[in-house]
């Protein structure tokens, strides 16, 4: 009796610490993404937004035509791939500056470690369009960098490139916004390895190449995979960045998306393309997790 | 032979630290550049402060800015705290999901996906639709650093103050919560940061009419480079730094909060 009241006295105690931030969240985040997933079945409005449900003839208004036409209309698929393509050059670049920058904190002394890793955050936390704008002033036509690149092609008889509004500032800029997301999983796996491994490799004669791709690397693919995958779901959504720095051939899906919802105001075809994006994003992020534990349980063996 | 290794990684470290900071660095310098140009030195000037403190669109963005980020960062710490407590205590299923997704997907699905929610309840898009919005994401964090704060705290104390006769919510108030306190402070300024700083769901959310210091510069810039800007970004760049570092003294653990966002 005492028992069960106590555990009613619990039960409502959960819901009272636990209801409040589902609510909310509910209300104004798991209902507005499944209103947005129902807009992509409409048909868009005369005036932008969405046409009635129930037209005047009594016809539900559900059909799959902005589906058919990303599939369909080759231009779309196009920039679905581009999207691709750049986000997964992005990651592998991250991941290429990440490593050493991860090793270079895991093994350096416990003292200065956190401030090392503090200074691989900091800029993360400066707002993110002055890293955009950073690049704009770097990569502008009047700064140190274009006239020097500029002036080396012209000795070589080439003419002058643009490196602002080009796909290499959106790379560059890619890059720039999203390496803490690579260097911080990194650490936090390279931190855990033993020493006494390489330790061991070398006395049995490997050298520092094979000891980094037989033993550092293979363990610490769970980094590397939570990573990528912090890396390249933002990436693939990013739409300021080829917005403010791209050329016009540099359209993103991130772009496509901003146009449907505030220039063509085309609310279902702009809902179809964030379900592509949020149905890619989600399956990577799903492979990487798998890809990771499989890592896991495979260091799990070496370590027993 | 190891050691030459080492030495290669930490020229390339070096080199990543550069990347990371010589751009930052070259805003600040430019903001002091008697200079309309951002492209060589000059000299030095405070003119483009000056100019700044006189633009009044400028004023304005960021009394926006700073009384949605006041009203953003104090609903989600009491909330996120909630979900915090709540998913230490109690291994829900739901709240983690709920929590973490915000954070962990493209961010302009939550923007576009809000937009079309106040768009269809005729809701007025303005600095409210901003603030909820913010509060939608900055619960997810505030909630990650207070879990954290709460894993590596002594169950049994609370345990013991129920036991000399605490009520459920004396025991929180008098026992968890000054234990928590440090990691609860840490979320409302990282939440306070996150606002601010905020500029994809706030494109999408604030409207024709409402302006926050990142819509500001989006603007400025879309049109030209100009040194106001430096100087701006300049003055958020110091007050996110702050805020940061203080947030970091308090919780250690927010150093590795991105960890756990995935």
């Amino acid at each position: 009796m005492a028992t069960g009241a106590r555990e009613a006295a619990q039960a409502r105690g959960k819901w009272l610490v636990s209801g409040p931030p589902i609510l909310y969240l509910l209300v104004f985040f798991a209902a507005p993404t499944l209103i947005m997933a129902a807009a992509s079945l409409r048909t868009p409005g005369e005036f932008g937004g969405l046409a009635p449900l129930v037209d005047e003839a009594g016809k539900l208004d559900l059909n799959f035509d902005s589906f058919a036409r990303f599939f369909t209309e080759p231009v779309y698929l196009e920039v679905f791939v581009k999207s691709v393509i750049f986000a997964t050059a992005t990651t592998v670049l991250c991941l290429l500056i990440a490593y050493p920058l991860a090793s270079v904190i895991a093994t350096s002394p416990k003292r200065v470690r956190s401030l090392l890793l503090l200074l691989v955050i900091l800029p993360f936390w400066s707002n993110f369009l002055i890293r955009i704008y950073a690049w704009m002033i770097i990569l502008g036509p009047n700064a140190a960098l274009a006239r020097g690149v500029n002036g080396m092609l012209a000795w070589f008889g080439a003419g002058p490139v643009p490196l602002l509004f080009s796909s290499f500032a959106v790379l560059v800029c890619l890059v720039y916004v999203h390496l803490p997301f690579m260097v911080l999983p990194l650490y936090a796996n390279l931190e855990k390895h033993d020493p006494a491994l390489l330790d061991a490799a070398q006395d049995l004669g490997a050298h520092a190449w094979q000891r980094f791709w037989r033993i550092t690397f293979p363990l610490s693919l769970p980094g590397v995979y939570a990573g990528a995958a912090l890396v390249f779901i933002p990436a693939l959504g990013i739409f300021a960045i080829p917005d403010l720095l791209g050329g016009p051939n540099d359209t993103l899906i991130g772009n496509l998306i901003k146009q449907q919802f505030l220039e063509t105001r085309d609310w279902p075809f702009g809902s179809v393309l964030s379900i592509v994006l949020t149905v890619a994003a989600l399956a990577l992020a799903g492979l990487a997790a798998w890809f990771g534990q499989r890592a896991t349980r495979a260091r799990a063996l070496v370590d027993a | 032979m190891r050691k030459r290794r080492i030495t290669l990684a930490k020229v390339a470290a070096a080199f990543g630290y550069a990347f990371l900071y010589l751009p930052l660095v070259i805003v600040v310098v430019y903001s002091f550049n008697d200079s309309r140009l951002n492209a060589e030195w000059v000299g030095f000037t405070l003119n483009w402060y000056r100019t700044l403190f006189a633009d009044d669109d400028m004023l304005v963005a960021a009394r926006n800015s700073l009384v949605i980020g006041l009203c953003a960062s104090a609903v989600s710490t009491v909330l996120g705290t909630m979900a915090g407590f709540a998913m230490h205590r109690w291994k829900t299923r739901v709240l983690p999901i709920l929590v973490l997704t915000p954070i962990a997907i493209p961010e302009i699905l939550v923007g576009v996906s809000l937009l079309i929610f106040f768009v269809l309840l005729n809701f007025t898009l303005g600095l409210v639709s901003v603030a909820i919005a913010h509060i939608a994401f900055c619960i997810g964090f505030v909630a990650i650093v207070v879990r954290a704060r709460m894993a590596g705290m002594d169950e049994s104390l609370t345990e013991a103050a129920r036991d000399c006769g605490a009520t459920p919510w004396q025991a929180f108030r008098y026992v968890t919560l000054p234990l928590i306190m440090p990691g609860v402070i840490a979320g409302a300024l990282m939440a306070f940061t996150l606002s601010i700083d905020d500029f994809v769901i706030t494109f999408f959310t604030a409207g024709a009419g409402t302006v926050t210091l990142p819509l500001q510069i989006y603007s400025m810039i879309k049109i030209a480079v100009t040194p106001e800007v430096n100087a701006v970004s300049t003055l958020l760049m110091l007050l996110t730094l702050l805020l940061i570092v203080i947030a970091s003294r308090l919780s250690p653990s927010l150093l590795r909060s991105q960890e756990s966002t995935p």
